[in-house]
């Protein structure tokens, strides 16, 4: 299994009463009342250094990924961050930019120059995420109008993946992008292009897509594996209806993880965090969730199936309630061994070969952080990495320039 | 699609359904129409097309065509029309498809800057233009809320003078109800695919092709699309009247059906010019 050290880079200092005195984290918490630059500058650093001894450890890549007016994740531009990390990971991880929120842009024609800048920079090594991105970024804090996202969406993946493949100049006449002249310098080092991972909430057009164009796909969930089943059961199903295999490297998922030497040194050191996260990260009030029209009907009827875990979450951590955070799966947490047993049981459960391991949570500092992901390197990674390799799939999707550091020994090298 | 025929259940007996083709036929329009005079064009806000009062008493002397705009059951039609231009030549197609020439047109908020850019767009073809609460310019010492915005829960205050009338009803679907919220949504963003972010698409810099005489119709305590608006349209319209309605908000005609009820009706039935 890949492991990922996914960064959503939150604000460590919101205010103790945040959730009771501020509508939402998202899209409205005001910026000069809470989010103090002089800090950020302290985040910025942190952030990155963490990602860069995620690199140093071995991890098999660093992730970022795009949000706007967000207390949990200001990387307004992962294409900055991620630019840095190219040129500050020695040990060739994987840069996981996940991703760019396509329709954001038109013409998307920007992040096919931008994704194809950081692969040349990277010599190679970008995964190029495509999200559909949120309601809250796209529809509200970018104006895009919500019955135009999946449109949008889907037009610039096409524009882009030409971009990347089609010899320059050429037309492209779409309902969005319209452009007389598309020839982007550099086309991406990879060919014949850097692989795309979709990143999304759970929504059925997103794996259509996935299955048509070969794509992998992480469920960015923040609920864990009891609830994340559901869904990925429905990826799976939709998979074999439209005969495609069931290779796990098509699959990721987020989760939140916390690593201590016991399970009860992982409650005292991690809980407040996770409570922070929970309570304050996920203040999100429902109108922001969906704007009338985000949601299609066929996606929105798969939603009200299977529910949303959100409002459990909250309450659970309200409580400061350590064992419900970790019964429901929404945290793994405690000891290597039992955070690694628990990995691969939710490897299996959801039948994923890509974890999105997101190891700073909310308000956690960055020694604390550091100590997190080096317990994760140095004793997880090893107990879980070759969890898939019997079966012998092939991972079509790591960036080509990146380590290979969990590749399934070919027969040659072993003998 | 459950909902459409829950509510074509509903219409009282005199009231009759057609489906009208659109766009070469890849949307049909759905008209409710009943009684008989002069025709009159209504269309309705965000909240979606129900018969009622107001309708009810249009319909007292005049044929009424009041036309659902599209989208509201499946969203697939908006794919059809990208924009507002594309929306008010799909109102003029469904005027020559019913065999109206000229029209009055009363709108209501959404409907309202739908009526006038149609008055715009056809001057010649609305005779007379009534704009209840319309949305359509912007001002920045007046922003109009975001409905997308705000809590559910917040609806009734934004838009009823009295936020415990049994209206609130109307406003609020029930929480418990998934499919009843995702059904009120995908009428509401039929209507937001016209106006996201701001519900400010040119009107101002074509308004002035009105030609119908226009009756403004105002509540006095709209906190949605406040009463500046009255006077903005007036100011920007040859020919206007502003009818202020004391004790409303932003659904003057169901918060204070008489009184907006006369005033229309008189302002219809007026002499011509």
């Amino acid at each position: 299994m890949k492991s990922i050290f996914f960064h959503l880079m939150p604000y460590r200092d919101l205010p103790a009463d945040f959730e009771s005195r501020y509508e939402s984290i998202w899209v409205t918490p005001p910026n000069t009342e809470l989010c103090d630059p002089a800090k950020v500058a302290q985040y910025y650093d942190w952030n990155l250094d963490e990602l860069e001894l995620a690199d140093r450890l071995g991890f098999d890549g660093v992730g970022v990924n795009e949000h706007h007016q967000n207390g949990y994740g200001f990387m307004a531009s992962p294409n900055l961050m991620a630019a840095s990390l190219a040129r500050r990971t020695p040990n060739n991880s994987a840069i996981m930019v996940l991703g760019n929120t396509l329709a954001l842009y038109a013409p998307a024609t920007r992040v096919a120059e931008e994704f194809a800048m950081l692969d040349v920079l990277s010599k190679g090594r970008l995964a190029a995420g495509f999200p559909v991105g949120t309601s809250m970024d796209v529809n509200f804090c970018y104006g895009v109008t919500p019955t135009e996202t999946r449109a949008r969406f889907r037009e610039a993946e096409e524009l882009i993946i030409k971009a990347w493949t089609q010899p320059g100049p050429f037309i492209f006449n779409g309902k969005f992008n319209k452009l007389r002249y598309v020839n982007p310098w550099p086309q991406p080092l990879q060919k014949p292009h850097p692989p795309v991972w979709l990143a999304g909430g759970g929504s059925v057009e997103t794996w259509d897509l996935a299955a048509r164009r070969d794509y992998t796909y992480s469920y960015l969930s923040f609920f864990g594996a009891k609830f994340g089943k559901k869904l990925m059961d429905g990826f799976w199903n939709r998979m074999a209806e439209l005969g495609v295999d069931r290779n796990p490297f098509r699959a990721g998922f987020a989760q939140l993880i916390c690593v201590s030497e016991t399970d009860e040194r992982a409650e005292q050191e991690y809980l407040e965090h996770c409570s922070y996260f929970f309570n304050k990260c996920l203040h999100i009030p429902a109108h922001f969730m969906t704007a009338p029209g985000y949601r299609t009907r066929k996606s929105s009827e798969f939603a009200i199936r299977t529910n949303q875990p959100g409002e459990l979450a909250a309450v659970a951590a309200l409580e400061k309630n350590w064992k419900t955070l970790v019964d429901e799966g929404f945290i793994i947490a405690g000891s290597p061994a039992t955070v690694a047993d628990r990995l691969i049981e939710l490897a299996k459960t959801l039948r994923v070969g890509n974890l999105h391991a997101l190891l700073q949570i909310g308000s956690m500092p960055h020694e604390l952080t550091k100590k997190n992901i080096t317990l994760f390197a140095e004793e997880v990674i090893p107990r879980i990495r070759h969890m898939w390799d019997s079966e012998g799939w092939e991972h079509k999707w790591w960036p080509k320039g990146a380590a290979n550091r969990s590749a399934t020994r070919p027969a040659a090298s072993q003998a | 699609m459950t909902e459409t025929t829950s509510r074509a259940t509903a219409l009282p007996p005199h009231v009759t359904e057609r489906l009208v083709p659109a766009l070469a036929g890849r949307i049909q329009a759905r008209v409710l129409v009943a009684g008989t005079g002069d025709p009159v064009l209504f269309l309705h806000g965000a909240g979606g097309l129900i018969w009622d009062p107001f309708l009810e008493a249009l319909a007292a002397g005049h044929t009424v065509y009041a036309v659902e705009h599209p989208g509201a059951a499946d969203t697939d039609a908006l794919d059809q029309l990208p924009g507002i231009w594309e929306l008010v030549l799909f109102y003029d197609e469904v005027l020559d498809a019913l065999g109206l020439d000229t029209v009055a047109v009363v709108g209501h908020s959404f409907g309202g800057m739908v009526a006038a850019e149609l008055a715009a767009n056809s001057p010649r073809r609305v005779s007379r233009l009534v704009l209840i609460a319309a949305i359509g310019l912007w001002r920045d010492d007046a922003p109009i809320p975001d409905i997308a915005g705000v809590p559910a829960s917040r609806m009734p205050e934004l838009v009823l003078a009295d936020p415990n009338s049994p209206l609130a009803e109307l406003l609020t679907p029930p929480a418990d109800d998934p499919q009843a919220l995702f059904e009120a949504a995908l009428r509401m963003a039929s209507i937001l695919h016209f106006v996201w972010p701001l519900p400010d698409k040119g009107l101002r810099g074509r308004i002035h092709r009105v030609a119908a005489p226009t009756q403004l119709v105002w509540g006095e305590r709209d906190a949605l699309v406040s009463p500046v608006y009255a006077e903005e349209f007036a100011g920007l319209l040859a020919r206007s009247e502003t009818v202020l309605i004391p004790d409303a908000g932003h659904l003057p005609q169901l918060e204070q059906p008489r009184l907006v009820q006369d005033a229309v009706l008189a302002f219809l039935d007026g002499p011509a010019e």
